[in-house]
């Protein structure tokens, strides 16, 4: 089976081969037979990818110590789910998983990309064939999982303890469904800059997967986010550390790019600068890949002192960037600029978020490298840590979710920002009232604590505004608003959901933020400890023994207000014995919206523990908001001209206003 | 990337290879209420020297339990931050500040989103000022004629 698995991954370089050459050639000499090779090879292609990646797992559930990467990161005790979720918890089983979702999307777009003109179909296949291409060489050559190991070993050597949760299982495939994503953005990019063709319609093929890529990114940063909040054992959502800047680049220009692709196709302008996006997106994926897995991140030296990894990603990096921006230099002065706009204007405002938004990244993108450079220039070694990016991210964003609620609202070509101003009066005059409120009924907030939570209302009620103005709410009766509520374009919903829980992650980030509380402390079973006006009773700890680590369970108990015992909370220290390895299982006794979260340190031999417990108000919101943002990209992406992949035809009533949908 | 995946394995490694041990402890905790919370705060600026990418408030290696006392112990002694801080760096180099000193050498870091924003915005503005002053092209004669016929069908 192994054995199946390599020869299959090698049958895939050769077709991806195949896949990049000759749709591209049929393309350019307009055969028809050439141009259609691309379809089937690239389902092919996925096929034998699967076929690989299921024999790299079939390896890790069977246990098969044979092969070296099983031995490495499997052991025979882990709990099933470890095993299977282990085959990409390492170098070699994760760029597989990477190179089985470039084959998924390839073959995707084979398959769904029947409405495509033929060349440009072609020509996305073939860039995706080159991708393929590069990143199986790269696997074959440098990160075979599949060699093996003679004699085999009787056990194996565990996988890495905090990789043994349920998050490993979500986190890592949604992440790479969405950088992956991005690719086909990518190749659409470069095969629209081949054909030296972009038009709108360009634009309405490329929104699906833009949007499919960034809901499945935004999902796999905030799991990420949330699995580092509750393993890591502090309590931390986001570190600024630079492997989340990885992840967090491709989303913001991915943002952008979404935004920008909605002016290209509804107005035709901006053409040149969402193709430009489309190849920064992924161009940020791959930055992202060869930081992570060329070792370059822990020190310039280090990589330099192993460096046929990182060499192979640094080449296939210079290829793809240099190369797609190259061609970006060379044609796209031959594409011709598109529709007219006033500045302020739903077009005006977008660029706005495109700037800020472009900055961002640029600002993320500065801070992550800087230290690399510093340290490859002059042998100095610099941190540029949280206080820096909270310092210049920080204030290049806020004035960008200050104006998001009036972009949906403007009208295309010609707005009137003065009469968006006053519908959005509810949505100021709510957070002016939340200002307020925090500052005089919550204890030590801060001016800026709350500004930030009026800032958070303002975006949920803005969005909320969109929804009721664009229904004629107030102006119609009831029974005719609802049944506008209910025609509107789905994007409309998109739209306003995604805003909406941008609004609430920002209203958990001050939250927890401006608001938690802290207390360390000794606690000896028995004691009872104050905190935010809830009371909790330690009962004592209690050694017990998993599949595959023992731990020692503190016990906790929240009393309620009459002293009595309401809800227990089990947080616990592990000991993974096959890797000597120490792991904290925070204790999360969530609230509604806010939890309560403990962790313990050193214990005495009395049995008294080091308890460090917090409370996390409003925290749960920093992780729903993003749920609501891919919700709003589902609803968006089940909006009838992207499923049609045409016009949409406009309901006969006519009560949809023009400019509505985006 | 592959990012997250072995973001957390070498990243959470590095987070907790020093074992059990919390962040900040009781023991090292000061009396003063005032004195430590000046220690918390200067702590999470100065990075554990031995972790990925973490703070000393926030790391378990025995080192940052060091840096950690060595800050109330110059607290104590009367320093102000800007004298801890000076302190440290002078004993661990710039490496330890997770915020970059504002010097010559990081004048880019620290201006670039400046720069960039300005740039972004001066570019905006001047192409959105050349396409308004592109007047639309005069219409060709077929054109004339055929918006000719057409009016004077409906007149």
């Amino acid at each position: 089976m192994v054995e199946i698995g390599h020869f299959a991954l090698i049958l895939a370089l050769v077709l991806s081969v195949v896949q990049s050459i000759v749709p591209m050639v049929g393309a350019r000499t307009g055969d028809a037979r050439l141009m259609a090779v691309g379809g089937p090879v690239a389902v092919t292609a996925l096929a034998l990818i699967a076929l690989s990646f299921t024999a790299l797992t079939m390896a890790y559930v069977l246990s098969d110590f044979s092969v070296v990467n099983v031995w490495e990161n499997s052991h025979s005790l882990k709990p099933m789910l470890f095993k299977i979720t282990g085959t990409w918890g390492n170098h070699e089983g994760s760029m597989l998983l990477w190179i089985l979702i470039l084959s998924f999307f390839s073959a995707m777009v084979a398959l769904f990309g029947g409405n495509l003109p033929a060349t440009l179909r072609a020509n996305v296949l073939a860039v995706q064939g080159w991708i393929a291409t590069a990143f199986l060489l790269f696997i074959v050559i440098t990160s075979n999982p599949f060699t093996r190991l003679i004699p085999a070993p009787i056990e194996g050597r565990d996988l890495n303890p905090i990789l043994q949760d349920i998050g490993l299982a979500v986190h890592p495939p949604l992440l790479y469904l969405g950088y992956v994503g991005f690719s086909v953005c990518f190749s659409f990019a470069v095969a629209a800059l081949i054909e030296g063709r972009i038009d709108a319609a360009w634009a309405r093929w490329v929104r699906p997967w833009t949007l499919a890529a960034w809901v499945f990114l935004t999902g796999g940063i905030a799991m990420g986010s949330y699995w580092a909040y509750y393993e890591l054992g502090w309590g931390g959502f986001w570190f600024w550390d630079p492997v989340e800047n990885a992840s967090f680049m491709p989303w913001l220009a991915g943002t952008a790019l979404l935004h920008s692709a909605i002016v290209m196709e509804k107005r035709s302008a901006l053409k040149i600068w969402t193709l430009l996006l489309a190849i920064l997106t992924f161009s940020l994926s791959l930055l992202g890949t060869f930081l992570v897995r060329s070792g370059v991140l822990t020190s310039v030296h280090a990589f330099a002192s192993d460096p046929s990894r990182g060499v192979f990603i640094l080449a296939i990096l210079t290829f793809f960037i240099g190369g797609s921006l190259t061609l970006f230099a060379l044609r796209a002065s031959s594409l011709t600029a598109g529709g007219l706009f006033h500045p302020i204007s739903r077009e005006g405002s977008l660029v706005l978020n495109n700037l800020f938004l472009t900055t961002a990244t640029a600002t993320v993108l500065i801070g992550t490298l800087y230290p690399l450079v510093v340290e490859a220039v002059s042998a100095e070694k610099i941190s540029v840590g949280e206080p820096f990016f909270n310092l210049t991210f920080g204030p290049v964003m806020l004035p960008l979710l200050a104006i998001v609620p009036f972009g949906p609202l403007l009208a295309w070509k010609r707005g009137d920002v003065f009469a968006v101003a006053q519908r959005l009066m509810f949505a100021f005059g709510g957070a002016l009232l939340v200002v307020l409120a925090t500052l005089l009924f919550i204890d030590g907030a801060s001016v800026f604590a709350a500004l930030g939570a009026g800032l958070g209302t303002w975006l949920v009620l803005g969005a909320l505004t969109d929804l009721a103005l664009k229904s004629g709410i107030g102006s119609v009766t009831s029974a005719v608003a609802l049944r506008r509520f209910i025609g509107l374009p789905r994007s409309v919903f998109g739209t306003a959901l995604a805003h909406l829980g941008l609004g609430l992650t920002l209203i958990g980030i001050v939250g927890v933020v401006a608001f938690q509380s802290e207390e360390i402390l000794v606690m000896k079973p028995g004691q009872t400890v104050e905190i935010a006006g809830k009371s909790l009773r330690f009962e004592g700890l209690q050694p017990t023994r998993g599949p595959n680590y023992t731990e020692d369970q503190g016990r906790f108990w929240l009393l309620g207000a009459d002293g009595k015992p309401v809800a227990q909370i089990v947080s616990a220290k592990r000991f993974y014995p096959a890797r000597q390895f120490p792991t904290t299982e925070a204790g999360i006794k969530t609230m509604w919206l806010s939890q309560l979260y403990i962790s313990l340190g050193d214990s005495t031999p009395e049995g008294a523990v080091v308890v460090r417990l917090w409370w996390k108000p409003l925290v749960l919101l920093i992780w729903l908001g993003p749920l609501f943002m891919m919700a709003g990209g589902f609803v968006s992406l089940m909006d009838r001209r992207l499923r049609v992949g045409a016009p949409a035809r406009r309901k006969s009533a006519g009560p949809v206003k023009v400019g509505v949908a985006s | 990337m592959n990012a997250k995946l072995t973001s957390l394995a070498v990243f959470l490694a590095a987070f907790l290879f020093a074992g059990t041990a919390l962040a900040v402890k009781p023991s090292e905790m000061l009396a003063d209420p005032v004195l430590e919370a000046r220690a918390r705060a200067l702590s999470t600026g100065l990075r554990c020297m031995v972790c990925q990418n973490q703070s000393i408030d926030e790391s378990d290696a025995d080192l940052a339990a060091d840096l950690r006392v060595l800050v109330r112990e110059r607290l104590v002694a009367g320093d102000t931050d800007e004298q801890v801080i000076d302190f440290v760096v002078s004993r661990y180099g710039e490496f330890v500040l997770l915020k970059p000193q504002f010097n010559m050498r990081n004048a880019l870091l620290w201006a670039a989103p400046i720069l960039i924003l300005a740039a972004g915005g001066a570019f905006v503005i001047l192409s959105a000022r050349s396409r308004r002053r592109q007047e639309p092209a005069d219409l060709t004669k077929e054109e004339q004629d055929a918006l000719d016929a057409i009016l004077r069908k409906d007149g």
